[in-house]
């Protein structure tokens, strides 16, 4: 069994695009669920709806700028048309919605009635929207090695996607850390614990609720563009899965805290990547096929969440006294 | 529990604020119907979803549909696919439909074994067979195979020809799943009526997957997102007995349906009375769901592949009732299922127990001073629901010609959309919500495409949460 090649590729997980997208979703579903309390089970569609406008407005032949604002516009008018009806209502229908709302995006995006827009169930190749971004890379061309880790420096899978990555996970997590210091931080807490309280000061509940899901799902629609940039837009690898896994990040990592989301996600995908890598040398093609070693995978995941929310619902980095998940 | 469930926290609505709200949404769910309706194509009589190959991160399909040059579906054609997953192997459904689920993006190469298809019908391209197509993962790629008289020259279809093309679904071609044949034109009276009719027989099915979790919501507050994965197990036990132990349908559909009750009394005995216990809360209990349900679908997955699992392989037999056809099987199921809803619907409002399941419903601390034993009712409504769901499973798998371990999966929104419509917590209420969506899915498809009518659906349970929010037949109680 080769230890190096595997310890290698682990590593590898802990500042790859793919982790630090996850990490940004949760960081946008931290403010839903661990700041505000609401239940987004819809999170993958924030992120579809991001993915799908940056690429089609790149393919339009807008501008970087342009193109993520067209991202961030789709959140915002998502977070509103779901809020609108729900907010107002139990916890549950929140995340009976979002997951429907969620299913709604991925089916009309993978619909073949729209497949000039959406390439339908096959989804937009990488390289049709790949351009503005690789060429607003201030570096050359070629491929960098840092040790064991040889990536190229601006194509697809590349040094420059995981720099500007993990930037804007630094970013988010910056705004985070002031959100929770803020007066403003402060009632999306309070409504958290006791709605009634805060609403019994003066708050608007409601308009504080709707700021909270339009800003992590803005936060999601970019972790959608950075989660699509190394590959390509593909509704069905964006579904109820996703989300799924966005919030095993965040239970894992600590709902309510800064860095909770950032450090679930690492170590989300690195464990995955051990027993795949692992159970791949070990265990021989004739009794576990590849594709089985990947259900294992999933499998441990669903069980994780499970065992999670029962016995440390406050992760590895929160403060059980600070999270009452139950307040609503 | 229950007072904790219905913990109250909303606003009074000011009128205008609402009425704008649910003007906005309707605008915008106008335009979208209306840019969707546009390039809708009409789709053929007999429009029934497959519970077939799924893709998602982990898998690809390649996909199908047969058709002899009259177009007619060609059941039961077995097609071979060699590649980095393996070999394959795949056989054409009662709509003429097969897919295959690979785990591994590559080239594959797609064989149609001649000898399956009927006798008298040609390739009409064979030099196309064997094939090979390109396919990614969570993505599907059709490779079609026309019948008919062989063509001179290029008859064929390539690989990357957008799915959907009018020249690939039509004259005894091939169509992906999801936009079967294109036959039918716009609005006719046999089409309304033929879709009227399955969009009854969908929601009578589904009906007896939700009232289970409607159940369970009402007495536990539980909203169970591992209920589809109740659905799959029936299906997929269905299939076990059938073509692995190789029991007849009958007995094996009977164990199927006790061994998913069975699940039920254990899931409650070893997983959610203690929980109830321990004092985890509702919002804990619901995510703890949604692990299970992950958990359990990968180990359907883990086991029996992605692929779909056909519980019976011979073709069933259909009857035309004046404009409407419908095979036997499915008589039968809507039988049944009508039976089996009689039967809850008795044990619900004449037999002791079911009362003391509504007392529970109601009000678990009057029931429980009242002598009634609440973890028992609830134990009680476990094991139901969940043999309930089992019996869908078997016959929704019979209905659409598989089952597959995603079978259930695909219905859990609609079932969540039928209990929200009829009222969460209401078992009559379930019905009739399961009934209205099957007519809404089925009905949809007459103006937009076949694989966006379940969409349509969770429209209209956002549109209820808006106007509505107890449900058709909820207690207009305060859900905020």
């Amino acid at each position: 069994m080769d230890w190096t090649r595997i310890l290698t590729n682990v590593a590898g997980e802990f500042f790859a695009p793919t982790t630090a997208a996850y990490a940004l979703a949760a960081i946008g579903l931290n403010i839903h669920f661990g700041l505000t309390g609401l239940l987004n089970m819809g999170q993958a569609g924030f992120m579809l709806l991001g993915a799908y406008g940056f690429a089609i407005a790149t393919i339009a032949g807008w501008p970087l700028w342009a193109a993520v604002l067209i991202a961030i516009a789709a959140a915002t008018i998502f977070a509103l048309i779901l809020g609108i009806p729900t907010l107002k209502l139990r916890g549950d229908y929140l995340a009976i919605v979002t997951i429907a709302a969620a299913e709604i995006v991925r089916l009309v995006g993978r619909s073949t009635a729209l497949t000039e827009l959406t390439g339908a169930s096959s989804g937009l190749r990488g390289n049709q929207y790949k351009d503005t971004f690789q060429d607003a890379s201030p570096f050359d061309d070629g491929t960098w090695a840092l040790g064991p880790f040889e990536y190229a420096v601006n194509a697809s899978n590349s040094w420059w996607i995981r720099i500007v990555g993990w930037l804007v996970v630094a970013l988010a997590c910056l705004l985070v850390w002031l959100l929770i210091r803020s007066p403003w931080g402060r009632v999306l807490k309070g409504i958290r614990e006791d709605e009634d309280a805060v609403r019994s000061l003066g708050k608007n509940v409601y308009s504080y609720k709707m700021q909270a899901l339009v800003l992590g799902g803005v936060i999601g629609s970019l972790a959608g563009i950075l989660y699509v940039l190394p590959r390509a837009v593909q509704p069905d690898s964006m579904g109820r899965s996703m989300t799924f896994f966005i919030w095993t990040i965040l239970l894992l990592g600590g709902a309510a805290t800064v860095f909770g989301p950032v450090l679930g996600s690492i170590i989300f995908w690195a464990v995955l990547a051990v027993v795949k890598l692992t159970l791949r040398d070990v265990v021989p093609t004739t009794i576990l096929r590849s594709e089985q070693i990947e259900q294992f995978g999933w499998i441990i995941v669903g069980v994780a969440l499970m065992v999670l929310i029962i016995f440390r619902p406050q992760g590895i980095l929160g403060d059980k006294k600070e999270l009452a998940i139950n307040a609503h | 529990m229950r007072s904790a469930v219905l913990d109250p926290g909303g606003t009074t609505t000011p009128p205008l604020a609402r009425r704008i709200a649910a003007l906005l949404l309707l605008a915008l769910t106008s335009v979208t119907l209306l840019l969707v309706a546009t390039p809708a194509r009409a789709q053929g009589p007999v429009a029934s979803a497959t519970a077939a190959c799924v893709a998602d991160a982990a898998t690809g399909c390649i996909v199908g549909t047969l058709r002899t040059a009259a177009g007619e579906p060609v059941v039961g054609a077995v097609v071979n696919v060699t590649g980095p997953t393996g070999e394959l192997t795949a056989t054409s459904d009662a709509t003429g439909r097969w897919s295959v689920a690979v785990t591994e993006a590559g080239e594959y190469e797609v064989t149609l074994d001649v000898a399956t298809i009927p006798a008298g019908e040609t390739l009409r391209d064979p030099g196309n067979n064997p094939r090979t197509v390109a396919v990614g993962l969570g993505a599907s790629q059709a490779a079609l195979f026309p019948l008919g008289a062989p063509a001179g020259g290029g008859g064929g279809d390539t690989d990357d020809e957008p799915s959907d093309s009018p020249t690939t679904d039509t004259e005894g071609g091939a169509a992906v799943p999801e936009t079967p044949g294109s036959t039918g034109s716009g609005v006719t009276a046999a089409r309304v009526a033929q879709l009227t009719v399955n969009g009854l027989v969908f929601g009578t099915l589904l009906a007896l997957a939700s009232v289970g979790l409607s159940l369970i919501y009402g007495t536990t507050g539980l909203s169970n997102f591992a209920h589809g994965e109740q659905v799959s197990l029936g299906g997929i036990l269905a299939y076990v007995g059938t073509q692995v132990v190789g029991l007849p349908l009958i007995p094996s559909a009977i164990i199927a349906v006790a061994l998913g009750a069975a699940t039920g009394w254990l899931q409650d005995a070893g997983l959610w009375k203690p929980l109830r216990r321990r004092g985890v809360g509702m919002i804990q209990q619901m995510i703890v769901t949604i692990g299970l349900s992950m958990a359990i679908s990968y180990v359907f997955q883990f086991f029996f592949g992605a692929g779909p699992l056909r519980i019976v392989t011979d073709t069933p037999t259909s009857v035309s009732i004046g404009p409407v056809r419908i095979t036997t099987t499915t008589l039968w199921s809507l039988a049944i299922a009508a039976i089996v809803l009689g039967g809850v619907a008795f044990f619900l409002l004449g037999t002791r127990a079911g009362r003391a399941t509504r007392a529970v419903a109601d009000n678990p601390a009057l029931a429980a001073a009242s002598g009634i034993s609440v973890n028992g009712m609830i134990r009680i409504v476990w094991t139901l629901g969940a043999g309930l769901a089992a019996l869908g499973g078997v016959l929704i798998g019979l209905y659409f010609g598989a089952t597959s371990w995603y079978s259930g999966g695909a219905l859990l929104l609609l079932m969540f959309a039928a209990v929200t419509l009829g009222g969460l917590g209401a078992a009559f209420g379930a019905l009739a919500g399961s009934i209205v969506i099957g007519l809404v899915v089925e009905l949809s498809s007459l103006w937009i495409p076949t694989d966006m009518r379940y969409a349509s659906a969770l429209v209209i349970l956002i549109l209820v949460l808006l106007v509505r929010p107890q449900g058709i037949l909820g207690r207009a109680t305060r859900v905020g």
